[in-house]
């Protein structure tokens, strides 16, 4: 840049080299911008026409915003909503805190650290039908390891996915079974601390719980951050383990909000209706993310932002 | 490492006598008694469904049922793992071999195009690049389901439902995910490198390739780990694209066999292990290169 400050055209030379930049820029983020148009663009398009109308995709009738103002008066839309909300609003919180808590505990200078993170790790890479089909032996009231354990402890277990007050609670469970996949994370993220900041902290006179609360927190704020973005929006979408183990019931209590969807659209053939709750989804996604991120500014912590 | 009382501050050992050092001692001992106990039993709770599964898929049926549990089979049934393999017609060699295919061609797929696209969002100065990234950002809280329909009528459309082709094509076209993850992890790169070989007149794909990539092997081999077991796990799409039974894979069958032998407790899990028995070894080769690698370059940065 130097040598080419004082050669004369400098000026076309930066000017061509930001054009340059402009076009590689868009080359190398080609596949991204064809995945857009093509599959998020073009088929939203598409979809919010088909929830415009009545159809089974082969005949159609255009309805306008009936779908719509059916869905406000839909008790079980209300009721696959409350379903969802409970199972994202305890599972995501309560898997950060797990996550947290197992990685913390593995930084400590642990003897066998490979074993321990193997451990820990292995049910999050096992997931989908497999697991659910899985846990919902474990989750059996009869047979089922869970129960049989408790039962060891001298509790009588719930009936978990037969009983309508414990059927989310036993899939927030089997969610949590996968914390580890977060946990590596946050062991990444917490072995990436310079110690240059606890050894500063300490000359300050810090205690230990001090550098956990204003060094270890802070600095892991992005990584929560991330994670809690990433689950939330999962986790509205929970499907499989909803469509393999209880098809929704019983009484409609883990009615999800997809397999409610599922339900409209593939089972009864209202693709319309379908396509209409698919975007009532997006948008209720959408807002939680609006508000996460909006906080993000006041609660997360970027090293590089304080150097500047 | 962090918690490690090992420097406690020198101002109170000074006050006090040896009580100080004695208290101190026997707080760590105790903490290191308390840290081993947590780690144990949570390792008991979270191993145990997975040896459950083991242990039951080589059971007779009869002791399925039997309290106490029974944790070694007397006489492990073997034949279950046998029998369950062609207990559904045609068999699981059948949907191995397309599950395999279909993986192995996405995980080359995904890690090509999310690295090149979060390398352009990472290193390269483009007119708009923020808003797109904003947008990039917000499609990601789009749920599937939304497209699902169209994409499925496209396919349709062009006759290729019932080909692998609607389940590899998106993959190789990136997904917002994994973008967003390569260039969080491409942003800790130091551009130090890409400044060196800029003046030795590298040109954006050089170095791409021949710096970035090297570095970031950890996070591709997360990526590509992660594509594994979702490729290897996904649902949905094979339910509604694959429906010859040539065609299927290996999770729709396994839910196909825990519908039709469902009583067979035994048989299904013994096919719930081969399930997922590709997914442990990918792991536990993936655990010595990638994982560790992720956590060691975690200290680096």
């Amino acid at each position: 840049m130097a040598v080419q400050a004082t050669a004369p055209g400098a000026k076309r030379g930066r000017m061509s080299q930001r054009m340059r930049d402009n076009i590689a820029g868009f080359l190398f983020i080609s596949p991204w911008l064809l995945h857009f148009f093509a599959l998020i663009a073009f088929a939203m398009g598409y979809s919010l026409w088909i929830s415009l109308n009545e159809t089974d995709l082969f005949t159609w009738k255009f309805t306008g915003l009936a779908n719509f103002t059916r869905i406000w008066e839909d008790e079980l839309f209300w009721k696959s909503l409350r379903v969802t909300a409970y199972y994202t609003f305890t599972l995501v919180p309560l898997g950060i805190v797990i996550a947290l808590s197992i990685a913390l505990l593995m930084n400590q200078k642990v003897a066998g650290q490979g074993l321990w993170r193997t451990l820990y790790y292995l049910p999050s890479v096992v997931q989908g039908v497999a697991v659910a089909i899985l846990w919902g032996y474990v989750l059996n009231p009869r047979f089922g390891l869970l129960n049989l354990g408790l039962e060891r402890l001298g509790i009588e277990g719930p009936r978990w996915l037969f009983s309508e007050t414990w059927a989310v609670p036993g899939f927030i469970l089997m969610g949590l079974w996968g914390a580890g996949g977060a946990m590596l994370l946050y062991l990444a993220g917490l072995q990436g601390i310079p110690t240059a900041l606890y050894e500063a902290a300490e000359i300050d006179g810090a205690n230990s719980w001090h550098r956990f609360w204003y060094v270890t927190i802070p600095m892991l704020t992005p990584t929560i951050y991330f994670n809690l973005l990433i689950n939330i929006i999962g986790s509205f979408q929970v499907f499989t383990q909803a469509y393999v183990l209880t098809q929704g019931g019983p009484n409609n209590a883990t009615l999800t909000q997809v397999l409610y969807l599922y339900r409209k659209g593939f089972q009864d053939f209202q693709f319309g209706y379908a396509s209409a709750l698919a975007w009532v989804l997006f948008l209720i996604i959408m807002l939680f993310t609006i508000l996460v991120v909006r906080s993000s500014d006041s609660w997360v912590h970027y090293e590089g932002e304080v150097k500047k | 490492m962090i918690k490690e009382e090992k420097a406690f501050p020198a101002v109170q050992s000074r006050q006090g006598t040896d009580w100080a050092v004695i208290v101190n001692k026997v707080q760590s001992a105790f903490g290191r008694v308390l840290l081993y106990g947590v780690l144990t039993i949570g390792a008991v709770i979270f191993a145990m469904p997975l040896i459950w599964m083991i242990s039951t898929s080589l059971k007779p049926e009869g002791l399925v049922y039997q309290v106490p549990i029974v944790w070694i089979p007397p006489e492990p049934q073997w034949r279950n793992y046998i029998d369950g393999w062609t207990a559904i017609t045609p068999s699981f060699t059948r949907y191995y071999a397309n599950t395999i295919y279909i993986t192995v061609m996405n995980i080359i797929g995904l890690v090509l195009s999310s690295s090149l696209v979060a390398f352009g969002f990472a290193r390269i100065k483009f007119w708009g690049r923020n808003w797109i990234f904003l947008v990039l950002l917000a499609t990601m809280m789009l749920p599937s389901q939304v497209t699902l329909i169209p994409i499925y009528l496209f396919w349709s459309k062009l006759g290729l439902v019932n080909t692998f082709w609607p389940l590899i094509a998106p993959e190789w076209l990136t997904n917002a995910y994994n973008v967003f993850l390569l260039r969080q992890f491409f942003m800790t790169i130091n551009t130090e490198l890409d400044d060196a070989a800029r003046i030795d007149g590298a040109g954006w794909f050089r170095i791409y390739w021949n710096i970035i990539m090297p570095l970031s092997r950890p996070a591709l081999g997360v990526i590509a780990i992660q594509a594994f077991a979702w490729n290897w796990n996904n649902y949905l799409g094979p339910l509604i694209y694959l429906s010859k039974p040539d065609m299927l894979t290996v999770a729709i069958a396994l839910r196909l066999f825990e519908t039709q032998q469902s009583a067979r407790i035994p048989l299904t899990m013994a096919m719930t292990v081969v399930a997922l028995i590709p997914v442990l070894i990918v792991f536990y080769v993936a655990q010595a290169r990638f994982i560790q690698g992720i956590v060691v370059s975690g200290v680096k940065g």
